[in-house]
């Protein structure tokens, strides 16, 4: 009998350890005999998306620590039947890669170079931006059509554009913060 | 999309408008297996692609002419008795009476009844007007019902009128607009037409090559009404099919990141049409339809976001949302001309590289330069984190303060993104980010922290609504638990709620099984009605994640309903009422999709009949369909019928006009543009156009993506493997064009429009052929937008070419068609 990617990725990712389950109608020789060489041996394995195009392709994640060693595409999923396209076959390179910045980074004005800074303190400094802001500029009433002074409530001077690249939380929590704040230029890449 | 990807194996004919292929190469699939089950497949496309390579016709079209395109079929389907005559009466405002004032286009020499002058004035007149709408409109009877006559033949009927305007469209226009040769646009509308009715049906899919038009929205009109006018729509193999882009561009979109709405698609509050609450109920909710239930919605999103704050007598709280100032501002091309003339002082963007990746990008990067500060949370530092370096700019000039975060991609964090299906899938953690890399999350909740405590103790009254929003979810005052971030989002009871008998149906902070048990009193709170159902309550009192269920597709259930949860209701084909007749039974057993069964158990003991079958019902389960509008699928709009009668800002039906910047005068009609497309001024000549038939300008130029990277390349150019596989920047120019230039294939070449210019290298190729448009060759070519000055490997910006206009409806920009002008070397 011949084993298909599918069978072959669903034996084994059941194990972690290569393969440990028989089967009197399967012959699982070539399975065993690629499962001693896989790199995923003895690695844990967490369910993913891709995240380039909206297809939603599940990915299987494997990691050993704190490294992804190795992301493929899950053999189960209807809509996609365990396949990836280049892009999604290239996800590991968006966590595994040397160009990937780790530390926060302040440019002064009118500066030609980056200055690395601990977290803690950018977030200080943009909260102290986006509060000074309000204050300034906050409007809270202004003239309607008629020419009715009515409450609006509104921030024009500070605008937020993204993403269609963060998870559904994130976009509602970032919908929350916005709107709480007053903003109004909100918007991201749907509409372009 | 209206279906699902699965589902496109039922299709007996599929049309692709945008490059599936390519650019969702995994979804195709399903296209391939529907061939191999004997559909037929026509790619409608300027250029042949790997999507054309295994169609059965390709038709090239010149890009701006999609409706001209779209009109020849319905006029065709009608023309020739191919329609779904049943599916048209039944369930579309077809037989309905139109105002006997309102003319359409062909009766008004490309314009429809009532456009009149703004008084504005702008760049150009054709552009200061707006229509007064009082004409379109349905004729009611005595008791303010539609008036209708199922007969079809009354002129003032919906199905007379669409003839009427549509007439025009015939295969001879068709050729002369869109170039595509007579006899083939036939063979095509019989091909389409013929296989879809009572026993087969046909998908089309779309994707920005329909929306990024100054006619955008009116694009997809066409299409969604040739649905419709063909009975493809709610029965499997039917849709439309909506490829999205982006890994969450739907569930951004379901969570509002868009300036007009609030999570839900619930309106935005505007200053002068909605003062308060009251007032917002009753304009923002329709008479019929589902929609009925509006106020239950919104007012659990208020109490979602303000919580005990919110009460009856503050108005939920709605007096702290912000009020828009007008409906035409704050869109992604307000905002850059607004920060470029000074109005924006600070900037978050996340996620989102507008260096690159929007309209008129050159003006994109001139206004961060005008930003007192910015913010860029990336994985990457992008263009737009770097602008002050760009080529040509003087860091010392740029005043802007720049704060970059680095980001973690989605297989460092737990969350759930929405696909281009309407499918929420879950995904966890699988390594903690390196370094100072934070989830978004973990960045949104720490600002609004700070900002919380820097505001505490506020008595201002405007700052009550930020001081009563909570960030905090679960014990880690840093981290927030995804889960339960999902569970407000979903819904929850704020106390306990009981049936009419006293028994206990909700907990206090219980999740809500499903919106329909939604309540605008503010016993319920949820942050986006949809979504309900994706988190709910186990038997054991644990929290159920459907997003993280994955029980694969089998025999009995194709479209997997135990795989992740698809909103609304775990509903995977909307309108589905649709794929059976009016009493319930499936138009053709090979289509059959839900059905009525009378002598299934009913809603009460003593009641019988349910709607079964496939899919989750789009529809009341237990309404007959002999009960009041129980044979009306369409239930989000008012009169619960589809509509070929549609008012948007730009026509109740759409018409062609070229796109602002054209190689033709209209040929259709004396009308140029579509006279309320959007136009920015903008100072310093950063909002140039071409003239119509510019010698200066004389190709026709569209924008497109390739499968090896990713939209403004952030997430594939800095990849080595990504950026080895499609190394450089390209434009592809045809033959004959190449030939005229004297430029061959490899040569570096200068294209330029008014806005911008950019060296590129030519890949001179027989993919594209030159246009007869009315007798005259006219070359258009093709140019990919993913490169950027950073990265691995750089390329100029395609977008540096693009005007600021957009479609009146939504002002999406005019990136697949606009005119340039083409040199051989980089001058």
């Amino acid at each position: 009998m011949s084993l298909s990617r599918r069978d072959f990725l669903k034996y084994a990712g059941s194990t972690g350890a290569g393969v440990a389950v028989g089967s009197a109608t399967l012959d699982l020789k070539p399975v065993q005999a690629a499962a001693t060489t896989l790199k995923i041996k003895e690695a844990t394995v967490h369910p993913g998306v891709c995240p380039y195009c909206a297809v939603g392709c599940i990915q299987l994640i494997y990691s050993k620590g704190d490294k992804i060693i190795d992301i493929e595409g899950h053999p189960d999923t209807p809509h996609t039947l365990g396949r990836l396209c280049p892009k999604g076959a290239a996800t590991i390179q968006l966590s595994n890669n040397p160009l990937r910045p780790t530390k926060a980074m302040y440019r002064a004005a009118g500066s030609d170079k980056w200055e690395e800074k601990p977290l803690d303190w950018m977030y200080d400094q943009i909260a102290k931006r986006y509060y000074d802001a309000r204050e300034k500029y906050f409007i809270e009433r202004e003239k309607n059509k008629d020419g009715q002074e009515v409450l609006v409530n509104r921030l024009d001077a500070i605008a937020s554009l993204g993403s269609a690249c963060i998870d559904n939380e994130e976009c509602y929590l970032l919908s929350k913060l916005n709107r709480a704040l007053g903003i109004v230029y909100h918007e991201h890449q749907a509409r372009v | 999309m209206t279906t699902n990807l699965i589902d496109i194996q039922n299709s007996d004919v599929i049309m692709a408008t945008s490059n599936f292929a390519e650019n969702h190469p995994v979804g195709f699939q399903w296209v391939m297996k529907a061939k191999e089950r004997g559909a037929k497949f026509i790619h409608v496309d300027p250029r042949f692609t790997r999507t054309s390579a295994v169609a059965d016709v390709h038709v090239p079209l010149r890009s701006g002419t999609n409706i001209a395109f779209f009109g020849g079929l319905i006029s065709y389907a009608i023309q020739n008795n191919l329609y779904f005559k049943d599916y048209v009466v039944h369930y579309t405002n077809a037989s309905f009476l139109i105002d006997p004032a309102f003319k359409t286009a062909t009766d008004g020499g490309g314009l429809f009844t009532g456009l009149e002058s703004t008084g504005k004035g702008g760049v150009d007149p054709h552009v200061a007007e707006t229509y007064k709408k009082e004409s379109w409109k349905y004729q009611l009877d005595g008791e303010g019902n539609p008036k209708r006559d199922l007969t079809l033949r009354d002129p003032s009927s919906v199905f007379q009128l669409m003839k009427r305007h549509y007439s025009r469209y015939t295969p001879e226009m068709v050729e002369r607009v869109c170039g595509i040769p007579k006899q083939k646009f036939v063979q095509v509308a019989k091909l389409f037409c013929e296989n879809s009715g009572r026993e087969k049906t046909g998908s089309i899919t779309y994707a920005l090559n329909l929306t990024q038009h100054t006619n955008g929205v009116q694009n997809i009109r066409a299409l969604c009404m040739l649905q419709i006018l063909l009975g493809n729509i709610g029965r499997p193999g039917g849709g439309v099919v909506a490829l999205r882009g982006h890994a969450n561009v739907q569930g951004a979109t379901d969570l509002e990141l868009l300036y007009h709405e609030l999570p839900g698609y619930l309106p935005m509050p505007l200053r002068d049409a909605h003062p308060d609450l009251k007032t917002w109920l009753e304009k923002e909710t329709p008479k019929g339809g589902f929609w009925v239930n509006r106020p239950k919605f919104m007012v659990s999103l208020l109490k979602a976001w303000y919580g005990d704050k919110a009460t009856a007598e503050n108005e939920y709280g709605y007096q702290w949302l912000p009020k828009r100032a007008s409906a035409d501002a704050y869109s992604h091309q307000h905002m850059f001309v607004d920060m470029y003339k000074g109005v924006i002082k600070g900037f978050l963007s996340d996620g989102q590289n507008p260096a690159v990746g929007g309209p008129n990008a050159k003006l994109a990067r001139a206004a961060l330069g005008k930003l007192e500060w910015l913010v860029v949370k990336d994985i990457f530092v992008t263009e737009t984190a770097e602008f002050w370096k760009a080529p040509g700019v003087s860091p010392k000039d740029v005043k802007t303060e720049v704060f970059f975060l680095p980001a973690a991609p989605a297989a460092e964090k737990d969350g759930s993104l929405t696909n281009t299906m309407r499918l929420i899938q879950w995904h966890e953690r699988a390594v903690k980010p390196p370094g100072d890399v934070t989830s978004d999350a973990e960045f949104f909740v720490s600002l609004a922290k700070r900002l919380q405590k820097m505001y505490a103790g506020s008595k201002k009254d405007r700052d009550q609504g930020f001081l009563a929003a909570s960030f905090q979810y679960g014990d880690d005052p840093k981290e927030p638990n995804m889960e339960l971030v999902l569970k407000e989002i979903n819904g929850y009871a704020t106390q306990e709620i009981t049936d009419k008998d006293g028994k206990v149906v909700y907990k206090p902070g219980q999740a809500l099984n499903t919106f329909a048990h939604m309540t605008d009193d503010g016993k319920t709170a949820g942050g986006c009605w949809i979504y309900t159902g994706v988190t709910v309550e186990g038997p054991d009192g644990k929290l159920i994640n459907k997003s993280n269920l994955r029980k694969p597709a089998d025999d009995k259930d194709y479209l997997a309903h135990g795989w992740g949860f698809a909103w609304p209701a775990n509903r995977r084909i909307l309108y589905n009422r649709a794929s059976a007749d009016l009493q319930g039974k499936p138009w053709s057993e090979k289509k059959k999709l839900i059905w009525w069964d009378p002598a299934a158990p009913g809603q009460e003991p003593d009641k019988k009949g349910k709607w079964v079958g496939l899919d989750v019902p789009d529809f009341n389960a237990f309404l007959a369909p002999d009960a009041k509008n129980g044979d009306k699928p369409f239930i989000m709009r008012a009169d619960l019928v589809g509509a070929f009668f549609g008012p948007l800002p730009d026509g109740p039906f759409p018409e062609h006009y070229e796109p602002v910047e054209s190689p033709t005068k209209n040929l259709l009609s004396k009308q140029q543009m579509n006279p309320v497309a959007k136009i920015w001024v903008v100072p310093d000549q950063r909002n140039d156009l071409a003239p119509v038939a510019s010698p200066d300008y004389p190709y026709v130029v569209t924008t497109y993506r390739l499968t090896e990277h990713h939209l403004s390349g952030v997430m594939s150019r800095y990849l080595p493997m990504l950026a080895e596989l499609f190394h450089s920047h390209f434009a592809e120019i045809s033959n004959e064009l190449a030939a005229e230039l004297g430029i061959k294939n490899g040569e570096r070449i200068t294209i330029a429009t008014p806005r911008g210019k950019i060296h590129t290298t030519a890949m001179v190729t027989s993919r594209l052929k030159p246009f007869m448009i009315d007798g005259k060759k006219t070359h258009q070519i093709g140019i990919p937008w993913h490169w950027g000055y950073n990265g691995i490997s750089k390329g100029d910006i395609t977008n540096d070419l693009s005007a600021s206009v957009g479609d009146p409806t939504v002002y999406i920009q005019e990136t697949k068609a606009f005119l340039c002008s083409v040199k051989k070397g980089e001058v």
